[in-house]
């Protein structure tokens, strides 16, 4: 379509909804609620159960991400990151090698003290079979995590590798989506234009029901995801 | 899509008789319904939130085209591109175009209704280009060559011997005696062969169950994964949504998030539920380099502002086809267009007209189930009543039926008349009866004895004999 | 018999399935009426309440099949319907029809609010909670789809069967999923139909009961014309007999006549 005919299909289609709405164009009040709506982005009914003091929202999380076939282990610190990383991989009679996300928040974590893991830094190759990234936040009202895509967060880390370990501190999970929200608003000048690439809502591993209806995990993503709950 | 919705009649009689089909139908049973009223049990806040959905849905299509504006601002702000489609044909072009741009040839698709709407895929072949579905129900049925059967689970009719079939003779280049009876190794024999595609392709095509004017962004919530590889490893990322599907912002999202997947699968959550906004950003080593949002009307705004608005609440959950006794006994297909079951009743006469469609609305015995389930409270059985208005008024019903119809209401109208007949006719139907008890058949209405036996009526009526009661005293 | 009766005045809706086809229900729903101490009348311009008319897009029809209905039941109490389906129609259905009327709306309104499904109104708004009737039998009980899902009728039937002398009820499995009846749609979409009533008498041949019973005619007839033609020899009644004691009376539906 040409430019021109681009510009008529625009506007015929917001005339023949307004025409159908039987008015003209919004008024300022209409526009002023709709922008306001946005601006202020009232919540709606927040569940109960996403309003949870800390302790019990930790708690919730890690319920809700086992009932979805997410494994947790807890660890006391990002000192401890590479022992369980090792022995989980082991434990699985998985090659000792890792692909991680160049994350800033990771870079405390000590590889040096266990050189038997062989672990490289980047976005994910086809080759990788397990990656390791942190997350931005995590909802406990589903178990679910939230990961942000940036310069040192590629996404296919999330996606690609066959088992995905997600760094996971104590402080980052929130009660509920909207809690979730307001943290990512709140790093907004941060992402140019106001978001992320890509916001990933991640509730267990990759799944399918599409033969005859029996669920069977790792469809396309991850067929395991493992989380390191970090802290006391 | 092609239709053949005008053949509802025949295409439902071969479901029947299908016994594949039958046994797919019946493997499933209850397990959908199951699962989404455990769902709803468990959160005590699901019907306030189905009340809320309804209200964020009603607000956005009265100011539908001031969300779609600041939609498009926010998209444009970020570094993408919003293409306005009246029709199928314009979103097609518009799609061949930003391919040919892109050099493309391997072109990958999440899973979209849409996208089946404009039957992008036909289109795209002749046009050169190598389209390929990635949803693992999506592929099963393209390497079938036949159209999805359910909106949220478009392979439900294929069994998975079937599905090996269609494997081995597409997947050549595998060795022939290899293993594919159990689920687990068809998966992962998809999953292998899909990997190359989606690293091959240049561009990917996804649909969006939200549009979130707010932020500009593209929701879309699968299970698989393969929406967010569609996505993620191209150079460019389209997104083909039609305009009702617009929220205001992100807290009006989550609240519809939290009835989709309750609704459609009975989980709490999708496993990926992700939100696009605009190509990559600077510094970023994956993602794509261009972002182009279709949006498509497609007779949607022509349904604002009539009987049928309430439609375009649906946020596509397929909890109303999992809950429809005529669904389950015919499945799909036999309703011959894109959208099937009770959605498809109202929506697919609104786009393709009802003298294509009527049998659709027609179809129903209005038990209200479909109601009953809908996350958005869509009333389906009141919209399907006024499809069948308008076919009255169209005079597209058939003529026997609407002149049986018209004798009934006829007399009806007028008490003493009715009473008086139905005391004659009464009483003659229960003399023949009275014997038996009922009738094996009875002439004009084959339709019922071919496969029930009519009772017999008790031979008076009831206004009958409460006049002779009266009468007599007590 | 009491001389005088003061309690609330009932008019009749006795449906035209009922009138052509099951007279019993009708003076089945009087005598349970009365017993409760209400006092019933069968005003004579009443025939049919519109649902064909009305499910078949025929809305001029059915507008003036409901302002009939209307105007011949005006001055009653309550009315009364022994059928989920017609109460539903009159209840649900009559306001947004005349809507648009400014002569007839309020009138509607005002007729819906007095219309209760005949079940409904003895548990709901006499407060009965027992019956003096006897039908020893295993029966099952099937959950027509608007008294259901427009009337909100479930409990109060099962409540009622509790209190008859020698009768069990056994839950029929699948008793929200509809028989196949549907107006014109048995007729229009038989193959389907079929299917669902076939479901249907498997589910209850599966409780092993008896007897099935249901409050509308038109799910009666289509499941005791299915069941019949499959040799079954389940009887098929509807609640009012059972609830009335007058079950023994009259065969039940499609059954050998005297």
């Amino acid at each position: 379509m040409s430019d021109q005919s681009k510009g008529e299909a625009r506007n015929q289609i917001l005339s023949g909804i307004r025409t159908a709405l039987k008015r003209g164009p919004a008024t300022d009040a209409q526009r002023g609620a709709a922008a306001e709506r946005v601006r202020t982005h009232p919540r709606n009914l927040v569940p109960a159960r996403a309003q949870l003091d800390h302790e019990e929202q930790v708690a919730l999380f890690v319920r809700m991400a086992l009932e979805v076939s997410c494994t947790v282990e807890r660890i006391p610190d990002l000192a401890a990151v590479p022992q369980a990383v090792a022995e989980y991989l082991a434990g699985l009679n998985l090659p000792a090698e890792l692909r991680v996300a160049p994350d800033p928040e990771l870079s405390a974590i000590p590889w040096a003290e266990r050189p038997t893991l062989t672990v490289t830094a980047g976005r994910a190759r086809d080759a990788d079979a397990v990656s390791l990234t942190g997350a931005f936040a995590a909802v406990a009202e589903t178990g679910t995590l939230m990961l942000v895509s940036g310069a040192e967060r590629p996404t296919t880390l999330n996606f690609l590798p066959d088992t995905h370990i997600v760094v996971l501190r104590r402080d980052q999970i929130v009660g509920g989506y909207e809690d979730a929200w307001d943290r990512l608003r709140a790093v907004q000048a941060s992402f140019e234009g106001g978001m992320p690439r890509t916001v990933n809502l991640i509730t267990g591993p990759s799944r399918t029901g599409d033969i005859e209806q029996t669920i069977q995990l790792g469809a396309h993503g991850p067929r395991r995801l493992h989380v390191l709950l970090v802290g006391e | 899509m092609h239709s053949t919705a005008h053949s509802f009649p025949e295409n439902s009689r071969r479901a029947l008789e299908n016994e594949r089909l039958q046994y797919m139908l019946r493997k499933s049973g209850t397990g959908f319904q199951d699962k989404r009223r455990r769902a709803a049990e468990r959160l005590p806040e699901f019907e306030d939130l189905r009340d809320q959905g309804k209200a964020i849905k009603n607000h956005v299509l009265e100011n539908l085209d001031v969300y779609l504006e600041m939609f498009e601002a926010k998209v444009t702000e970020q570094g993408g591109h919003v293409h306005w489609c009246r029709t199928a044909a314009e979103a097609r072009d518009t799609i061949t175009e930003i391919c040919r741009n892109a050099g493309a040839k391997t072109v990958t698709k999440g899973k979209s209704m849409i996208a089946e709407e404009i039957a992008i895929n036909d289109h795209l072949e002749s046009n050169g280009f190598i389209p390929i579905e990635t949803d693992l129900g999506e592929y099963i049925i393209q390497l079938r060559k036949e159209p999805p059967s359910h909106i949220i689970a478009p392979a439900f009719h294929v069994s998975k011997e079937e599905v090996a079939d269609a494997f081995r003779a597409a997947h050549t280049e595998l060795p022939k005696d290899r293993p594919l009876d159990e689920p687990r190794e068809l998966i992962t024999e998809a999953r292998l062969m899909l990997r190359r595609r989606f690293q091959e392709a240049d561009v990917g095509i996804t649909g969006a169950n939200l549009l979130i004017a707010e932020t500009g962004s593209t929701v879309i919530v699968t299970n698989e994964g393969n929406g967010d590889l569609t996505q993620t490893l191209p150079k460019v990322h389209v997104v083909l949504a039609s305009i009702e599907k617009i929220v205001p912002n992100l807290e009006d999202a989550a609240t519809v998030l939290r009835l989709l997947a309750r609704s459609a699968t009975g989980q709490e959550f999708s496993a990926y539920t992700t939100f696009s906004t605009g190509p990559h950003r600077p510094g970023d080593v994956d993602g794509p380099a261009e972002f182009h949002v279709v949006l498509l009307d497609n007779g949607r705004s022509a349904l604002l502002g009539t009987e049928f608005q309430e439609v375009l609440r649906c946020i596509r959950c397929g909890a109303c086809m999992n809950h429809c006794p005529v669904y389950g006994a015919v499945g799909g297909h036999a309703y011959g267009w894109v959208y099937p079951g009770p959605i498809g009743a109202v929506l697919d006469p609104a786009l393709i007209g009802i003298k294509e469609a009527g049998h659709l609305p027609n179809a129903s015995t209005f038990c209200g189930r479909c109601e009953a389930v809908c996350p958005m409270r869509i009333p389906l059985p009141k919209m399907m009543r006024h499809w069948r208005e308008k076919e009255f008024e169209q005079k597209l019903q058939p003529p026997a039926m609407r002149r049986g119809l018209g004798v009934w209401a006829w007399f009806a109208r007028r008490p003493a008349l009715y009473h008086a007949a139905a005391k004659m006719a009464i009483r003659t139907l229960g003399r023949f009866g009275r014997g038996k008890g009922r009738f094996a058949s009875l002439p004009l209405a084959d339709g019922w004895t071919r496969f029930r036996d009519m009772p017999a009526p008790e031979g008076r009526t009831f206004q009958d004999l409460w006049a002779e009661k009266q009468r007599g005293g007590r | 018999m009491a001389e005088t009766r003061t309690g609330p005045r009932v008019g009749l809706f006795v449906t035209c399935l009922v009138d052509l086809y099951r007279p019993t229900v009708g003076f089945s729903a009087v005598k349970l009426l009365e017993d409760a101490g209400c006092t019933v009348a069968v005003p004579a311009g009443q025939t049919c309440c519109g649902q064909p008319a009305f499910n078949s897009g025929d809305r001029a029809d059915a507008a003036a099949l409901a302002r009939q209905t209307i105007a011949a039941f005006e001055g009653f109490d309550h009315v009364v319907v022994p059928s989920g389906s017609c109460a539903g129609m009159i209840r649900v259905h009559y306001p947004e029809l005349l809507a648009d009327d400014p002569a007839w709306a309020h009138r509607a309104r005002h007729l819906s609010a007095r219309t209760h499904e005949l079940v409904s109104f003895l548990v709901d708004v006499l407060g009965v909670t027992g019956v003096a009737a006897r039908y020893p039998d295993a029966v099952t009980y099937h959950d027509s789809c608007s008294g259901l899902r427009e009337l909100g009728i479930k409990a109060q039937p099962r409540a009622l069967l509790a209190s008859v002398d020698g009768l069990e009820l056994r839950e029929l499995p699948g008793a929200e999923v509809c028989c196949g009846f549907g107006g014109t749609f048995c007729v229009k979409y038989p193959e389907i139909s079929n299917r669902m009533v076939e479901d249907k008498a498997a589910d209850i041949a599966a409780t092993g009961a008896g007897t099935v019973l249901a409050g509308d005619m038109g799910c009666l007839l289509n499941i005791a014309g299915k069941l019949s033609r499959q040799g079954s020899p389940v009887k098929v009644r509807h609640v009012a007999e059972v609830l009335s004691g007058l079950a023994g009376d009259v065969p039940a539906i499609g059954e050998t006549g005297r």
